[in-house]
């Protein structure tokens, strides 16, 4: 199968501070693939490599088989959207925010937007479920719902790649697997490719079937969830003592911590 | 109400505004005359005196407004799009500053007879063109430009300018400092022609200009990241913007002196009338610009006639109640 993304020996970052070095990884159209990995290993750092805001320095990264530098501004934005983690705070309606997902369809010189950009821009908010605040403003909205309209905006992009940045830090555990139910979806039935920053590990364990894990710049472990979500790995790179056991009903995998206190009360326990 | 439409009537009644402003600046003044007063005049043609008052003073001082009104409220609207800041307006960066410190010098060195009537005006501009060329080059960076840096250099710059022009007043004579005193005060009253061709020409390219990145302005809302995630090369987009704010800026600085204000409360009003969408916002601040200077200036020379105020005195008070009146309204940025 052909390759979304398609990176390798790929350094870059930020002046002569912070970078993520020798970044190999090969991602499979179709894929819900997450990064995980503690706060500083480079996620945030790749992903913007990925979305283009950071210039690559060494290493190849390819998009669809394309140099990502090769890419202009709008045709980068056709292919890929970007779902950011900070909430929105401007008094936009929530119409021509998700309308401006089609900004990369306009030329500067189309001042007005078609029928057709209502349509789509319609289409994915019923899809998330936000067309009936079509009128409101961004600002009077709840943080699940800044995001599920930030999601629609993105879809409106109609991209080939949708990329998140921890979509559901923000938000209650209700919210969370409606954002992510709603992802899978998109995934399976728009056979949209995801990659998203999580810091949730069961959650980037139940979702995702791809996961690339890193610790300081570098990749750690690449693999399926049982693979990466190892204990062994985990305690590596986050540093931590977890249990690994397996979710009884979708058999992913699943992370519990255990407190310090039980920890040095049982500190005989070995596995 | 689709987004056409919508535009199209706010625009029509800015534009009604305007000929509202435009005919009452006309008819007012140290003499005043009627609508019929003004037909028999027309018909009598060049000659009358009073024709010459109102085709050789009052209508050059009309279309100064407009061009300075207008353009000073355009880059009002512009600077607080693109530093996402509602309390930037055209003079933060040091724009005027800058050429208050031209003009002083000049009037200080005593060069202003020594090179004709357009001294003060160039001094001016290119006092405000050095500022501008310092925060630029200030914070252009490896490629980038970073807005907060910008801003902060500006305000800087506008410091220094300041410190030196009280130096200059210090040391300056009784004479010169009146005219100092004098030009900081801003007026529209300007007797060349050629400058106020030139700034309605410059105010006009400006909003014309203006029109190529209102898009992007639109997207730069969200901040520059996302501007970028949409298309949008917001680099690029900053610097043609502030480009074209800061000509605006000075040729209105240059001409006219320091009329404060308009640049920082009409586009504030015109987003609570016509929105924040940047395609109408542009065009509503030109037009609300233009309009609120013209009627401000018929104010500040017939409220203590024969005398004039200083007009930056009206749109001072106006300008500032105004908006007091709307923070009270429910109004986010």
């Amino acid at each position: 199968m052909q390759d979304i993304l398609n990176i390798q020996e790929l350094t870059c970052g930020y002046g002569n501070g912070f970078h993520i070095r020798n970044i190999n990884l090969n991602i499979p159209k179709g894929s819900f693939a997450g990064i995980i990995g503690p706060n500083g290993s480079g996620k945030t750092t790749l992903f913007k490599a990925i979305s283009g805001n950071l210039t690559v320095k060494q290493g190849t990264l390819l998009l669809t088989d394309k140099n990502i530098a090769d890419f202009s501004y709008k045709e980068r934005a056709k292919n890929i959207a970007v779902v950011s983690q900070t909430l929105y705070v401007d008094s936009i309606r929530v119409e021509d925010f998700v309308l401006m997902g089609r900004m990369p369809y306009h030329s500067r010189f189309s001042f007005f937007e078609h029928k057709n950009d209502y349509e789509i821009a319609h289409h994915y908010m019923k899809l998330t479920g936000t067309y009936h605040l079509k009128n409101k403003l961004m600002t009077q909205l709840s943080g699940g719902e800044q995001q599920l309209v930030d999601i629609a905006r993105a879809l409106s992009q109609e991209p080939g790649l949708l990329l998140l940045d921890e979509p559901t830090s923000h938000l209650d555990i209700g919210h969370q697997v409606q954002i992510l139910n709603l992802l899978q979806k998109l995934n399976t039935d728009l056979k949209l490719s995801i990659l998203m920053i999580i810091h949730d590990l069961n959650l980037a364990g139940e979702y995702c079937d791809f996961l690339v894990m890193m610790s300081k710049g570098k990749i750690h472990t690449i693999g399926s969830p049982k693979e990466v979500l190892h204990y062994q790995h985990i305690e590596a790179v986050y540093n931590t003592i977890v249990v690994t056991e397996t979710n009884p009903i979708s058999g992913k995998p699943v992370v519990l911590l255990v407190s310090g206190k039980v920890l040095n009360q049982n500190h005989h326990i070995n596995r | 109400m689709s987004r056409p439409v919508k535009y199209l009537f706010i625009i029509v009644l800015l534009l009604l505004f305007l000929l509202f402003a435009f005919i009452v600046s006309f008819i007012f003044g140290e003499v005043s005359f009627s609508l019929i007063d003004i037909i028999q005049i027309f018909k009598t043609g060049e000659g009358d005196l009073k024709y010459a008052i109102l085709m050789k003073i009052r209508l050059p001082r009309i279309i100064l407004g407009i061009a300075v009104g207008g353009s000073l409220s355009l880059s009002g609207a512009i600077l607080q799009g693109i530093y996402r800041n509602p309390l930037v307006e055209p003079y933060t960066l040091g724009i005027s500053g800058g050429a208050a410190l031209g003009v002083s010098l000049v009037i200080v060195l005593g060069l202003q007879s020594f090179i004709s009537a357009l001294a003060l005006p160039l001094a001016g501009f290119a006092g405000s063109m050095a500022v501008v060329f310092l925060v630029y080059v200030f914070s252009v960076q490896r490629g980038g430009i970073h807005t907060n840096s910008m801003l902060l250099t500006g305000v800087m710059i506008s410091f220094i300018a300041s410190s030196l022009m009280m130096l200059l007043m210090a040391v300056a004579s009784n004479e010169s400092l009146r005219s100092i005193i004098f030009w900081t005060m801003g007026s529209l009253n300007e007797p060349n022609i050629l400058l106020i061709k030139i700034a309605f020409g410059a105010s006009l390219s400006g909003l014309f200009f203006s029109y190529f990145f209102a898009r992007d302005l639109n997207a730069l809302r969200l901040g520059e990241e996302r501007a970028i995630h949409l298309g949008v090369n917001s680099a690029l987009a900053i610097r043609f913007l502030f480009v074209i704010a800061s000509l605006l800026t000075g040729i209105s600085v240059a001409v006219a002196g320091i009329i404060g204000f308009v640049g920082l409360i009409i586009p504030h009003i015109m987003r609570l009338f016509a929105g924040n969408d940047y395609r109408i916002l542009l065009l509503s601040s030109f037009l609300g610009g233009a309009g609120f200077l013209v009627l401000s200036d018929t104010l500040a020379r017939t409220i203590i006639s024969p005398n004039e105020l200083p007009v930056g005195v009206i749109t001072g008070i106006i300008g500032g109640v105004a908006f007091m009146i709307i923070l009270r309204k429910k109004y986010t940025f």
